[in-house]
């Protein structure tokens, strides 16, 4: 059938709440509103004010109210509107959610998922753009999803649900009007490994979410000059599946990591370490990174196009790796 | 608005007041001997203790059932007991090891317990509150008649989490009781040098929450109070808030010196013990003798001097498990 990213991610959310009575949506504006990117619209009208709950504008206290009722027995969703907000909550996640478990010596589980919208490309300016998933990911306890192609959209959610410890998942704003095919009966997919979205034998590019629709268009460009790409969705940001980081770098001894948050401190700077400690010896050439500019999203269009990462610079940064510059 | 409640004493037994002078009593000599062990350095890190403020917990908990679930803050080691954990299990937790009540990751800050529902145990100031707002809505969700009680200091209303979780606890009906340990000092900032607004059950009732200020000294009346107020909250009456006047007698932690205030207002607290004050009240009714009191300090001295017995014979958690628990651990499929 034919669809959406965001409708992919209704059907999961709609799924989750028709499965589990114990499942309910809360964030701001998910309920009367329709959802600040209508993701959740139409769902207050099927299941009513009780399960789609309308948050106050209290990050701390609704994120905060999904631990407790996660560990009152609920399997809450939070929806927090974007990333940047999410700092409001960053206490409740990382001292309460990503702690609790391992201070009360395994006897609280924290079984929350909580969605937010991540990254620039929509002129929001410098409080709605960022990408800070790689702060969430830098923390134990912590499981941390991006979802960057249809069947992610609509498959990781169930699977996060079932997961015993609180999961986030970073749904890149440019990506909710995305349409693609999706088959009628798609359904949980595993959130354990990477994918292989195009294989290559000559530089494998490493991305996530927002960023792989660039990086598949830069394959396209590269593959036409007969460099062969390989394309590799990590999918899951914590815990990265080093084995098939380690794989595709075995396979081409090139790589290039695509990540739409700063460079500095960053999960590309995590990944690329990674790659040097465990695979120094596959590499004919240095790790390349393609990061945002190390400026708070500007407003403008130039200046936040020229801030962001785009298949130019993609293809840009391989055909360095492949010492084939210009 | 708030209001003093007129204290009922007319429902408290004698049975139920030796039942509080006994569990402060417990608290106190636990707290005592907390002390002491840090001075030993058996226990590290940051110590808090509760003396002074035994008749909160105590009056509180007396007006929970096993349904019931509790958040605390860093100064939590007596509500953790009079819940139901064993002094022995709070002793070993604070010695680090694997026979602590949290194996020893938690610590004297960090003290949780499943059986009893005990959630902390928690250190960042106001952090529980959130917590407490959602174990009550699943509760309500759920349709479960259970409240819970959570504490937090005053100085907890000065953060937004405060004032974001009254809220929404209210904007929800949500069986919370919120028992607001007002001992006049966040760490050693007076509330007056810290809040525009000193009076700390307005606060609350700006948020429609009926709130009470109640003489925290006091173990009957922080006990009459606190049932009168689980009993509106479990009948459907929505959150709930006590402001428990009260007043630390020691430092603020272990490496606190004490320079913010003078010790003619810790003595003048200190008249007003509230063990002190029980223990007078019930003397004078004739319903505890003398030998009544040595009894009830015996078999305290007895507990604790087991508690530390079971702590001293305990052992570390091997550090090969450290890294247990920062995920759930999946059966083998």
């Amino acid at each position: 059938m034919k669809t959406t990213y965001r409708e992919a991610m209704r059907a999961a959310i709609r799924e989750a709440l028709l499965r589990d009575e114990r499942a309910f949506l809360m964030g701001e504006d998910v309920g009367a509103y329709g959802g600040c990117f209508a993701v959740s619209l139409g769902l207050f009208e099927e299941f009513g004010p009780g399960r789609i709950r309308d948050t106050p504008l209290s990050e701390s206290a609704f994120v905060g109210a999904g631990i407790g009722a996660a560990l009152g027995g609920m399997r809450p969703i939070v929806e927090i509107m974007t990333v940047n907000f999410s700092l409001l909550a960053m206490d409740q996640i990382v001292n309460n959610a990503a702690t609790l478990l391992h201070m009360s010596g395994g006897q609280f589980n924290v079984p929350i998922v909580i969605r937010m919208t991540t990254g620039a490309g929509r002129q929001l300016g410098a409080q709605h753009s960022h990408s800070l998933e790689g702060w969430f990911a830098h923390v134990p306890g912590l499981r941390i999803l991006a979802p960057a192609t249809l069947e992610d959209a609509r498959g990781m959610l169930w699977t996060a649900l079932q997961d015993p410890d609180p999961v986030l998942i970073f749904e890149h704003g440019s990506l909710y009007n995305m349409p693609g095919e999706l088959d009628d009966d798609a359904g949980a997919v595993g959130i354990d490994t990477a994918a292989v979205r195009r294989a290559g034998n000559d530089v494998s590019l490493i991305t996530y979410g927002g960023t792989l629709p660039l990086v598949l268009e830069a394959a396209d460009r590269l593959a036409a000059d007969g460099i062969g790409a390989e394309v590799l969705d990590l999918r899951t940001l914590r815990p990265l599946d080093d084995a098939a980081i380690q794989a595709t770098v075995a396979k081409t001894h090139r790589a290039v990591v695509v990540d739409e948050g700063w460079r500095s401190g960053s999960l590309s700077a995590e990944i690329s370490t990674r790659i040097t400690e465990a695979a120094f010896y596959d590499l004919d050439t240095p790790v390349g990174r393609v990061c945002s500019a190390e400026v708070p999203i500007p407003y403008a269009r130039e200046l936040e196009l020229a801030a962001l990462p785009s298949a130019d610079r993609v293809v840009a940064a391989a055909r360095e790796a492949m010492g084939t510059r210009g | 608005m708030t209001s003093q409640p007129t204290r009922d004493r007319t429902g408290t037994s004698p049975e139920r007041a030796r039942h509080l002078l006994h569990q402060m009593l417990r608290i106190r000599r636990l707290e005592e001997e907390c002390v002491e062990l840090y001075s030993a350095a058996k226990i590290r890190g940051f110590l808090h203790v509760y003396i002074g403020e035994e008749a909160v917990a105590a009056g509180v908990m007396a007006a929970l059932g096993p349904e019931d679930a509790v958040v605390a803050t860093y100064r939590e080691h007596g509500h953790a007991l009079l819940r139901g954990v064993s002094a022995g299990a709070i002793l070993a937790e604070m010695y680090g090891q694997v026979q602590g009540c949290c194996r020893g990751r938690g610590g004297s800050m960090h003290l949780f317990d499943a059986a009893t529902r005990f959630y902390g145990g928690n250190a960042i100031v106001a952090g529980g509150l959130p917590l407490a707002v959602g174990l009550a809505l699943a509760d309500k969700m759920a349709g479960r008649r259970r409240v819970t009680a959570c504490f937090f200091g005053e100085g907890a209303a000065a953060e937004g989490e405060f004032h974001e979780s009254l809220n929404l606890a209210a904007l929800w009906q949500l069986p919370v009781l919120f028992c607001c340990e007002n001992n006049l000092y966040a760490m050693g900032t007076a509330l007056v040098r810290s809040q525009s607004q000193t009076d700390l059950a307005l606060k609350a009732a700006a948020y429609e929450v009926p709130a009470w200020a109640v003489d925290g000294m006091d173990a009957l009346a922080v006990e009459d109070a606190a049932r009168r107020a689980v009993d509106a909250v479990r009948a459907g009456g929505g959150p709930h808030f006590l402001e428990l006047r009260t007043y630390r007698f020691r430092a603020h932690s272990m490496f606190d010196p004490e320079r913010y205030r003078d010790k003619a207002e810790v003595a003048r607290w200190a008249e007003r013990d509230p063990i002190l004050l029980l223990r007078r009240t019930l003397e004078a009714d004739g319903t505890l003798s003398g030998e009544d009191w040595s009894a009830l300090r015996q078999e305290v001295d007895a507990e604790v001097a087991g508690a530390v017995r079971f702590a001293e014979a305990g052992s570390p958690e091997p550090a090969e498990d450290l890294l247990r628990f920062v995920y759930s651990e999946r059966e083998e499929q």
